[in-house]
């Protein structure tokens, strides 16, 4: 089969890249190619959202529909842009009319220094494009990923808490049919490659395609949200010679429900997998709603935060906590771990050259069964964690026997070199009746799981200090709950 | 409440998070002419679309390069051998240049010297440029830098500002203020009480990082594009590093991304180096630098640690104290002494000191020249004055906010500062008076108190914190400035004062009182770039000074050209000047009545010079640094805050849930922009006290180098509940520009309110007997230890 090259629509044109070096991201590609200087460059490292962009793309379920997020154009590698549209800040005004996303701010006095500006004009572009009166919960969760070191937000809030029930379409709207169509033919090209420089980009379709790529290039590195490998680039001045990209295969991007299990394919990103998850476990879609912000949500994935193997990878201990597996896929063949025995060492895993991740499985909960995450961090949204803790535990139902702990499994991260269960911990716990004492006994037991270290997020002290303090913060929550005690025991939560 | 002064209340204007109703009350009010109103920032519409154009979005101009520096990799060590010929060879590289290359002046400090724009065979701290290369894309120079082989020979650093005290390390020499004897006046008293605090520094975190493109001229000269604070002193330092007259530099500033007095003195560097490599390759340089070398290689808020020795009355009222304040100034004098001079102006705070001795050190570390950063120094001056309220009240069993007004400063007495200024038009008792009761302070106090008995793991806080702040720049002669107004034939006004753009809405004010002087729309005053050519020899815009000083100087300005037309009208058609009047974009003259436009056009057929200059200077400032005597500031911003916030003693984690604000700006020119201004300040002072740490290692390497590390408020930070109000019919009584306040600054210190807030939160454990002592950043880790050293002391 004849390979095409990457072809997107920017704004409302098609485009199509020929000999670029794909490690170029979005943003350089808008700003230093296009020069199109509305999209600011704050960091180049996702955590400041002056580069946010919209990306549309046909509805999974519904191909007919359009799909309007919000990325960070700084860490998005050109590529991933294949037949999707790219919506950017320069491309709403409609001749000298504002949109109703540029016009709320100007109205409420949100923009100052305007460098943030067109980053939050777009996150709230793609928030009212699937909601048109946001509440204020929505409004943050849309604009967390958005710094403004100048305004102190209120102004903003207030702009894009404004609802646009009653504006008129605007000019995405109008062409709605149109993008849909052309979308539709650009997905029915074969897999794309892009050259440049001496680089190469592939985004096979289908397993095999990648299976294939994979075992012919050994050396390539896979590439999903590229949230975590585009930072290599941008901000370690890397070079990376082929990338294979795993967002357009086929068989990563479901989820799927048997009766037993949840099974997500590694390529799917956090903000569509979360409302299964938060579904079963309250605390863990929770949690998922602090990963990054909604920009890194809506293109990380969970194969990244798997693959990357980082300590502080939120994901892995509420897998490990949940006792999920994970499928390996290398060349046609297949094998399925649990998630805890993927990592052996500090950045180290059993992924073996040319194998990738497919899936992950986590069990339905059952009965008596709790998954309580704790996730400690300086700032409350999108930070990385000093310590992550989660607990999945089993107790007895019978009243009398309250608090009877039947099974735990606590993991935590940002305790060692890998994310790790607290096995000493556990088996403290296992069996007994939960009360002060065998939580006093928990937290000496802690000091044997884990030799946490300091960095610049926390001192090693802290790190196990705040361990130990979720553990007894644990039981106080389930000891309150079986005394129907309403306490708020979370700050995070507090309104 | 009890206090030593007389109270009445004070009119309000709010905007807070459920309601703008009241700004969008008096958006039609007020005449055309301008002042008053909340307009909307000049450049908001093209901001929102994305088509405002900052430095790096300009088109890049033919034949551009880009720059980029090899850094130091050691806090303090000769340099003993460089081997660059791996970078001069590398992919794209047309120049490199090392301080050998330097035609003029090496030392670009911009108040003393100190400051080599390439290391002089020594470097000071890890980061410091020590060679530049111009290539021909932005990836390839900096690539091509880290190609270098350096050898050093490390020599003993300083890296902790008790190291640079023991062994006498500064950058300027000591200084004190002293008013009566404040030894005896501590012993004498009932109680003493002494401390310390140690105060985190903070990362300015503008969003458009810092940059500058050089572009060469055809007589030998340099046309620099800058996002700066300060154009002129740009202007001057690319003059000496190439040796050549000032007149041969034009600086442009358009606008900047945010500057908060980060690109006051550090955003010369970069335009020297792009200048310097434009020069030798003949080329437009542009230097642009990306986040980590920006957080890496420019100045912060200055770390402090402080101490005092209070003596106070049973009552609580500070008879004598002494107070001492060490910056932390990195490795070069840069702004630090008049940084230093205002932490201990601000010693004080709101409070009235008696007997004081405060004495001030500049500590020498190997480490990046701090720098300016809103405020000055003047909130690191008053965390230790905040901190002995709060001390003050624990020891006494009171409320700490009776203690704050038990020793605000009077009216008629008790009202001379420490360094000898009387405290005039003294309105903070009222202030704090109106905000306690607008906020519902006692019955939050007493809910709170309840909340946390019944509450294990979250406890609540809440305080009220003033701010009195000193406005004027110290340095005496930078309190000037100019203005350049024309008025074309068809009645549009084009306007150019010395001031800079930083999303302040300076631009926006100052066309409102342009405006304001001729009675026209503020949409027909054009405002362009700050020039050096159009306006010389400018301040920085700093000091919250811009509207104060720039705005008088385009009053002046206009007022010139309006006396003109006034003149010319009289003689024209024989009427008294009385009988001229400018009214709703129209001039009246007699019985006659001709639009701005036609009347321009008519003074210009008659000859009437249509441009004019204005210059204005403060008045009444001195200051005798000798004796430690005068009048340095022309009057104080005064406001207050108060907070509530909620902690968990099991992790240190917090979060404010409801802000108030009461801010004194004068006569508002622009209520929704000194709104804006307060909210982001406030914002912006809560995160210094919070979340924003800055962690340099063992080795003096910044570890908190970039947005993923250090962490300023993001969106959920700000108050769920977050209420701001103005102080109205409150003209200053000092003459500035339409009787209105400085608002810059000042509203950056109402964050330690939060702070104590935390403290509040973290004493109630102790059932409010003991004072935590709480280091800042107040980061949830140093919440845990004050709660944990509180449950202790509590057993
Ligand atoms: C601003 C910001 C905030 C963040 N906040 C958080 C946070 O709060 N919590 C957190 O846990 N993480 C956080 N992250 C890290 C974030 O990058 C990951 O959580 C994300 O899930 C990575 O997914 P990705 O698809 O973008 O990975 P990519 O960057 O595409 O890939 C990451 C790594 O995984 C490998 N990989 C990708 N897919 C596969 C596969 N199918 N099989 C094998 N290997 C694969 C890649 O080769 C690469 O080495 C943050 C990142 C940023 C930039
Ligand atoms: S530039 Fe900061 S997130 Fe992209
Ligand atoms: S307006 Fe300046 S950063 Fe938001």
């Amino acid at each position: 089969m004849k390979n095409s090259t990457v072809s997107f629509l920017l704004n409302n044109d098609v485009v199509t890249l020929d000999n670029l070096d794909p490690n170029l991201t979005v943003l350089q590609y808008l700003r230093e190619i296009q020069f199109k200087t509305g999209s600011k460059e704050g960091c180049a490292s996702g955590d400041c959202g002056a580069c946010t962009v919209v990306v549309a793309d046909l509805e999974r379920n519904n191909p007919n529909r359009l799909h309007y997020k919000s990325i960070n154009a700084c860490i998005t590698f050109v590529g991933n842009l294949h037949a999707k549209q790219l919506i950017t800040v320069e491309h709403l005004k409609e001749g000298a009319k504002l949109h109703h996303a540029q016009q709320t701010i100007v109205d409420n006095h949100g923009s100052q220094c305007g460098f943030c500006t067109p980053g939050f004009v777009m996150s709230s572009f793609a928030l009212h494009k699937h909601n048109k009166a946001p509440t204020r919960a929505q409004v943050l969760e849309a604009l967390a990923g958005n710094l403004c070191r100048c305004t102190g937000y209120r102004s903003i809030i207030e702009a894009a808490i404004t609802s646009s029930e009653h504006i008129e379409e605007d000019a995405s709207a109008l062409h709605y049919q149109k993008t849909v169509a052309e979308l539709t033919t650009l997905k029915k090209l074969s897999s794309p490659i892009l050259s440049g420089n001496g680089h190469k980009y592939v985004a096979p379709k289908n397993i095999n395609e990648l299976a294939y790529e994979l075992v012919s290039e050994p050396k390539s590195t896979l590439v999903a949200g590229g949230t975590d490998l585009a930072l290599s680039v941008t901000q370690n001045l890397a070079t990376i010679n082929q990338l294979v990209y795993v967002g357009n295969v086929e068989e990563l991007t479901t989820i799927e429900e048997t009766a037993t299990e949840i099974i997500i394919g590694s390529a799917t990103s956090y903000s569509q997998f979360i409302e299964t998850l938060h579904h079963y476990y309250p605390d863990l879609g929770e949690m998922i709603e602090r990963i990054g912000s909604k920009q890194i949500r809506n293109t990380g994935t969970l194969g990244g935060n798997i693959g990357n193997a980082s300590p502080i990878g939120d994901m892995p201990p509420a897998l490990i906590a949940l006792g999920a597996s994970i499928t390996l896929h290398l060349n046609g063949v297949e094998r399925t771990i649990l998630v805890e025995d993927y990592f052996v060492d500090y950045k180290q895993t059993v992924l073996q050259a040319s194998e990738f991740i497919k899936s992950v499985q986590i069990p339905k909960p059952s009965n008596g069964q709790t998954l309580k995450i704790y996730k400690i961090s300086k700032r409350i949204d999108d930070d990385i964690s000093a310590v992550l803790a989660a607990f999945f535990i089993e107790i007895n139902n019978e009243p009398q026997e309250a608090l009877k702990v039947a099974n735990i499994r606590m993991a935590f991260g940002g305790m060692a070199g890998i994310p790790k269960r607290a096995k000493a911990t556990e088996n403290i716990i296992i069996g007994k009746v939960l009360t002060k004492e065998v939580v006093e006994q928990a937290k000496t037991a802690l000091i044997s799981d884990f030799q946490p270290m300091s960095d610049v997020r926390a001192s090693d002290k802290y790190r196990m200090t705040v361990a130990q303090n979720l553990i007894e913060k644990c039981y106080l929550e389930l000891k309150f709950a079986q005394e129907s005690n309403v306490i708020e025991t979370r700050v995070v939560n507090y309104a | 409440m009890r206090s030593l002064i007389d109270i009445k209340k004070l009119n309000v204007k709010a905007a807070n998070t459920n309601s703008q109703q009241s700004l969008e009350n008096e958006k039609n009010t007020i005449g055309l002419g301008g002042v008053g109103r909340s307009k909307k920032h000049e450049s908001a519409d093209k901001q929102v679309a994305g088509e405002a154009i900052y430095v790096d979005d300009r088109s890049p101009l033919r034949g551009e390069l880009y720059a980029a520096v090899g850094q130091s990799e050691h806090a303090h060590a000769n340099i003993v051998a460089m081997d660059l010929s791996k970078v001069k060879t590398a992919e794209g590289v047309l120049a490199v240049i090392t301080v050998e290359d330097v035609p003029g002046h090496t030392d670009i400090g911009p108040v003393f010297p100190g400051d080599p724009v390439l290391a002089l065979g020594k470097v000071e701290y890890i980061g410091q440029p020590i060679f530049a290369v111009a290539a021909s894309s932005y990836e390839l120079a900096r690539k091509a830098v880290k190609l270098a082989k350096i050898e050093y020979e490390e020599l003993e650093a300083v890296l902790t500002i008790k190291d640079a005290l023991a062994k006498q390390n500064f950058v300027r020499p000591p200084f004190t203020m002293k008013r009566g004897d404040s030894e005896k006046a501590i012993e004498g008293a009932e109680h003493q009480l002494s401390g310390s605090i140690v105060v985190g520094g903070q990362e300015h975190m503008y969003l458009e990082g810092q940059v500058s493109t050089a572009e060469p001229t055809e007589d030998g000269g340099m046309n620099i594009f800058t996002s700066s604070q300060h154009p002129s002193e740009v202007q001057k330092l690319v003059a000496e590093v190439l040796d050549i007259p000032l007149n041969k530099v034009l600086v442009d500033m358009r606008r900047m991304g945010g500057g908060f007095g980060g690109k006051e003195t550090q955003a010369a560097p970069w335009a020297c180096i792009a200048a310097l490599l434009a020069n030798i390759t003949k080329r437009p340089v542009k230097f642009k630098l990306s986040r980590v070398d920006d957080m890496v290689m420019t100045g912060k808020r200055h770390p402090f640690e402080n101490n005092y020795t209070v003596g106070f009355d049973s009552d609580g009222v500070i008879k004598g104290i002494k107070i001492e304040v060490n910056s932390n100034c990195g490795y070069s004098p840069d702004l630090s002494d008049a940084i230093t001079d205002r932490a201990m102006f601000h010693s004080d705070n709101a409070y009235y000191l008696d007997q004081a001795t405060v004495t001030g050190n500049r500590c020498k570390l190997n480490t990046v020249s701090h720098t300016a950063f809103r405020g000055f120094g003047g909130p690191q001056g008053m965390m230790t004055i905040e901190m002995v309220m709060d001390d003050i009240a624990r020891h006494i069993g009171k409320d700490p906010l009776e203690i704050r007004m038990l020793n605000l400063y009077g009216k008629e007495d008790r009202n001379v500062t420490h360094y000898h200024q009387k405290v005039e038009h003294n309105n903070l008792a009222e202030l704090i008076e109106t905000l306690a009761e607008s906020s519902d302070y006692q019955a939050r106090r007493q809910t709170i108190t309840e909340f946390n008995k019944s509450n294990a793991i979250l406890k609540k806080g809440i305080a009220l914190t003033p701010v009195k702040f000193g406005i004027s720049f110290t340095v005496q002669h930078l309190n000037q400035a100019g203005a350049l107004v024309h008025i074309y034939t068809d009645g549009t006004i084009h306007l150019n004062h010395g001031g800079t753009e930083m999303g302040q809405g300076l631009n926006t004010k100052i066309a409102q009182v342009v405006a304001e002087v001729f009675q026209v729309d503020v949409d027909t005053v054009a405002i362009s770039s700050a020039r050096t050519d159009k306006v010389p020899n400018t301040s920085p815009t700093a000091a919250s000074s811009g509207t104060d000083l720039n705005g008088k100087a385009a009053q002046a300005a206009a007022k010139t050209i309006k006396q003109r037309l006034i003149d010319f009208a009289c003689e024209k058609y024989q009427v008294r000047a009385d009988q001229v009047k400018f009214e709703n974009s129209h001039i009246i003259v007699g019985d006659q009545t001709f639009s701005f436009a036609e009347f321009s056009q008519i003074a210009y057929m008659g000859r009437v010079s249509l441009s004019s200059t204005g210059f204005y200077k403060t008045p009444k400032i001195h200051f005798d640094r000798a004796k430690g005597k005068g009048r340095p500031f022309f009057y104080f911003a005064t406001g207050a805050a108060v907070s509530e916030v909620i902690i968990d003693t099991l992790t240190g984690e917090y979060k404010t849930l409801r802000t108030d604000i009461l801010q004194d700006v004068g006569h508002s020119i622009n209520p929704a922009i000194d709104i804006g201004q307060i909210e982001g300040a406030f914002i912006q002072g809560m995160g210094w006290l919070t979340t924003e740490e800055l962690i340099w290692n063992e080795k003096g390497r910044l570890l908190s180098n970039n947005p993923a590390t250090y962490k300023i408020p993001a969106i959920n930070d700000a108050p769920a509940d977050f209420r701001v109000a103005l102080v109205t019919d409150a003209p200053n009584r000092e003459h500035t520009i339409y009787n209105s306040k400085a608002v810059g600054e000042p509203p950056f210190m109402l964050g330690m309110s939060v702070w104590s807030a935390l403290k509040d939160a973290i004493s109630s454990i102790s059932d409010y007997k003991q004072s935590p002592v709480l280091d800042t950043p107040a980061t949830p880790e140093r919440v845990l230890w004050a709660v944990e050293s509180m449950k202790a002391a509590s057993k």
